[in-house]
């Protein structure tokens, strides 16, 4: 580092600082300057005076304005509760197919139920409702307790084998359980796995079309297509809740696994049920 | 210490108050007009009418926030095209650096609005508080009656003219015709009653008070604008070999140049340095201390030009009775000057074949696709259709490049079919939910490639657009 010294040209004391011999001039900043400094240390203070700002002993300075995000937030959240009031006494006053009918409402739902859904549903279904084994994908066009409005508002509501009363539930026997004998079971599901893949006109398989129409017909359907009034799952295509190998039909024919989803009467509100039945229906399955 | 005798330097430099003195001549004639012409510009653009059709504003030049959209005469910019904006920076600057490197701070001394804005209030105060050595006379007397109400009546009319420099600056923001009727009845949002009063405000500080610092300390553009010129760029300059030395003239004294040394050029400098010290950066290029030398030289029948506009090229021929040369051509100004052309060209071509119609598809990535109950693959999508032109397009949409793919849109075809008919509203963005579904066995890999197909009904104009559709793995 040199001595500072006074530059030729401009008459200005150098700072001492000097890179490969350029020499940094120590020119004095303009008066302005150092009063919006000042202005700028007085406008801190007052910052701090009116904002919750130092940490005490046992608390913190609260500001003389009182402000915390916390209020602000709830100030907002009022705020959005009374915009949303209107909406509200549409979707509690309107059945769901209504409201699906009416664009404002229909995007209002569209919305508030994708957050609900990522919020409720995803962890289980899958966001956009991919789902996975065991959790049924809600964006195809395969229903199991039906795929209109009403019927998806419904199982939301009331849950599938739920605590509810009004649940909606199916159980299909242990067929494993005295029922049917090994060697029946490993031809139903022969038969079962033909069905979903549309070759079950050739009559190859005779026993195991036998103990599927006289175990099985009566909920999943002469052909396999399935029952929703009893939550029969059609068996006739190449969607499987659980899996489609021949094992897997096995063990769910011997002893069935029945999932269970919750009622979210009790957790959401009516209108955010409604509103994530409608996001639902728009995944791309809707009846 | 080296220089132990030397005072410390100050922490910091008052501000040195410059009292312009009134001066007439050519600069200051140019001077005015160009300030009348920007001011005109500025006071009067927001009026224009340009006819876009019902649904949109009729302002020629409209800056709409909530559109958003920028509209300058024909040219209508949405947000995704900034860019335009951006290519308009930059051909300001290389507009800059050209002219710098022609006639030099030309834009400092004449078009830039602190100088116009200055310019103006200096006027006002020359107006109220009397020229240079009143002003002078005045700053240093005593509180007065004299004193005090003319000072108030300056800063008023300096808030005046502040008041209108910021409320016309909202015009540019909103439907001039309809803001003023609010502003005036006091109808107007908080937002433009801050705007406004955020202008007003740095007008009369900047214009009112920091003057020639905003060019000093606050504006970069000076610190560098040094490596623009070369000895051809016009400058303001003295001539100190005409000059030197300087002297009031006496008798029996002929050695003395032709600088009398009557500080006039030093009175009426703006930014007050004097110019005769040499070449300066605080120096704004305005050249009224050319028409002052120019008026003494004309008194005294002196050759004119002591002080010059002109290139250092051409004061060296003079100083050796050399022939002088006009040198615009040259490298510098030519590479400039290509540059500012391509810029242009780059521009004008990107908005003369501005695409009225834009698409952006996102598929859907979770769930990647989808097993329908009778066997096929489906894919979702989220297609976006960006109508630009003011009146509602009917499209047709298709599938190519899948054996027989099936699309339904949500709310428009709830059915599977090959092609549906859509609309988007005027200057709307049209968003679809659109799901596509094929037999696996048109499927060839993991992602395949096809194409949606949009065909404006009317005018045929056909765009594909390349996706990928998923399939199963193996």
């Amino acid at each position: 580092m040199a001595e500072p010294e006074k530059d030729e040209f401009t008459g200005t004391m150098t700072t001492g600082h000097e890179w490969d011999g350029i020499k940094e001039l120590d020119t004095p900043m303009p008066r302005w300057w150092v009063w919006t400094f000042y202005a700028c240390i007085v406008w801190a203070i007052g910052y701090m005076i009116y904002y919750p700002s130092w940490p005490t002993l046992t608390d913190h300075w609260k500001g003389t304005s009182g402000y915390t995000d916390r209020k602000a937030l709830e100030e907002e959240l009022a705020v959005r509760d009374v915009e949303r009031a209107v909406w509200y006494e549409k979707f509690t006053s309107q059945d769901i197919n209504q409201i699906a009918k009416d664009n404002e409402l229909l995007n209002f739902a569209m919305s508030g139920g994708k957050v609900i859904f990522g919020e409720n549903c995803s962890a289980c279904h899958g966001s956009q409702g991919s789902g996975a084994p065991g959790y049924p994908v809600l964006a195809d066009d395969d229903w199991i307790w039906g795929g209109s409005l009403t019927a998806i508002e419904t199982s939301i509501r009331f849950g599938i084998r739920s605590s509810h009363d009004d649940t909606r539930i199916s159980d299909m026997p242990e067929f494993g359980d005295d029922m049917l004998e090994k060697d029946d079971i490993a031809e139903v599901a022969d038969y079962v796995l033909a069905l979903s893949t549309g070759k079950s006109d050739d009559d190859a398989n005779e026993e195991g079309k036998e103990v599927y129409e006289e175990e099985c017909a009566s909920c999943h359907g002469e052909d396999g297509e399935g029952g929703r009034e009893s939550g029969a799952p059609r068996l006739s295509d190449g969607i499987w809740l659980y899996d489609g190998t021949r094992e897997a039909i096995i063990k769910q024919v011997t002893k069935p696994s029945h999932g269970v989803m919750p009622t979210w009467e009790d957790r959401l509100d009516d209108v955010s049920i409604k509103q994530v039945a409608i996001y639902v229906h728009s995944l791309g399955g809707g009846e | 210490m080296a220089d132990t005798k030397e005072k410390p330097p100050a922490l910091y430099e008052k501000q040195v108050k410059a009292y312009p003195q009134r001066i007439k001549g050519t600069f200051r004639n140019i001077k005015w007009l160009t300030l009348s012409v920007v001011l005109g510009l500025y006071y009067v653009l927001p009026w224009f009418r340009w006819d876009r059709g019902p649904s949109l504003p009729n302002q020629a030049v409209l800056m709409d926030m909530s559109g958003p959209r920028i509209y300058f005469f024909a040219i209508e910019i949405w947000p995704q095209e900034i860019y335009y904006l951006t290519g308009l920076l930059v051909l300001g600057a290389i507009g800059l650096f050209l002219a710098t490197a022609i006639a030099g701070r030309v834009w400092c001394g004449f078009t830039c609005p602190q100088t116009i804005w200055t310019d103006l209030f200096i006027y006002v105060e020359g107006l109220i508080e009397g020229d240079r050595n009143k002003r002078i006379k005045l700053d240093k007397g005593p509180m007065t009656v004299n004193k005090i109400w003319r000072k108030t009546l300056k800063h008023t009319v300096w808030l005046v003219i502040s008041i209108l420099t910021g409320g016309v600056f909202i015009f540019y923001f909103a439907n001039a015709p309809e803001i003023l009727v609010d502003m005036v009845t006091g109808q107007a949002s908080t937002t433009v009653y801050g705007f406004v009063a955020l202008t007003t405000g740095m007008t009369y500080l900047l214009a009112g008070m920091a003057r020639e610092q905003v060019c000093i300390y606050m504006c970069p553009w000076p610190r560098f604008q040094g490596s623009m010129f070369d000895e051809d760029s016009l400058i303001v300059t003295y001539e100190e070999w005409r000059g030197e030395p300087r002297g009031k003239p006496k008798k029996g004294l002929d050695s003395l140049g032709d600088c009398v040394d009557c500080n006039l050029c030093v009175a009426v400098c703006p930014v007050g340095i004097d110019i005769r010290k040499g070449q300066q950066f605080e120096c704004i290029g305005c050249a009224l201390c050319v028409d002052a030398c120019d008026s003494i030289m004309t008194k005294l029948n002196r050759p004119l030009g002591l002080i010059t506009y002109d290139s250092i090229t051409n004061q060296n021929a003079r100083k050796n009775g050399k022939p002088q040369t006009t040198n615009i051509v040259r490298p510098r100004t030519m590479s400039y000057a290509a540059m500012l052309l391509l810029v242009i060209g780059i521009m004008g071509y990107g908005l003369m074949n501005r695409s009225e119609l834009e698409i952006n598809v996102q598929r859907d990535r979770a769930p990647l696709f989808v097993h329908l109950s009778n066997g096929d693959i489906r894919n979702g999508y989220t297609f976006k259709i960006l109508n630009m032109v003011n009146e509602e397009q009917t499209y047709t949409l298709s599938i190519d490049g899948l054996d027989d793919a099936k699309l339904w849109v949500i709310g428009v075809a709830p059915d599977p079919v090959e092609q549906v008919t859509i609309h988007v509203g005027a200057d709307q963005v049209g968003t679809f939910r659109i799901f596509v579904s094929v037999s696996p066995d048109a499927l060839e890999e993991h992602f395949d490639d096809m194409e949606f197909v949009l065909i404006n009904t009317k005018t045929g104009e056909k765009t594909e657009t390349e996706v990928a559709f998923a399939g199963p793995e193996d």
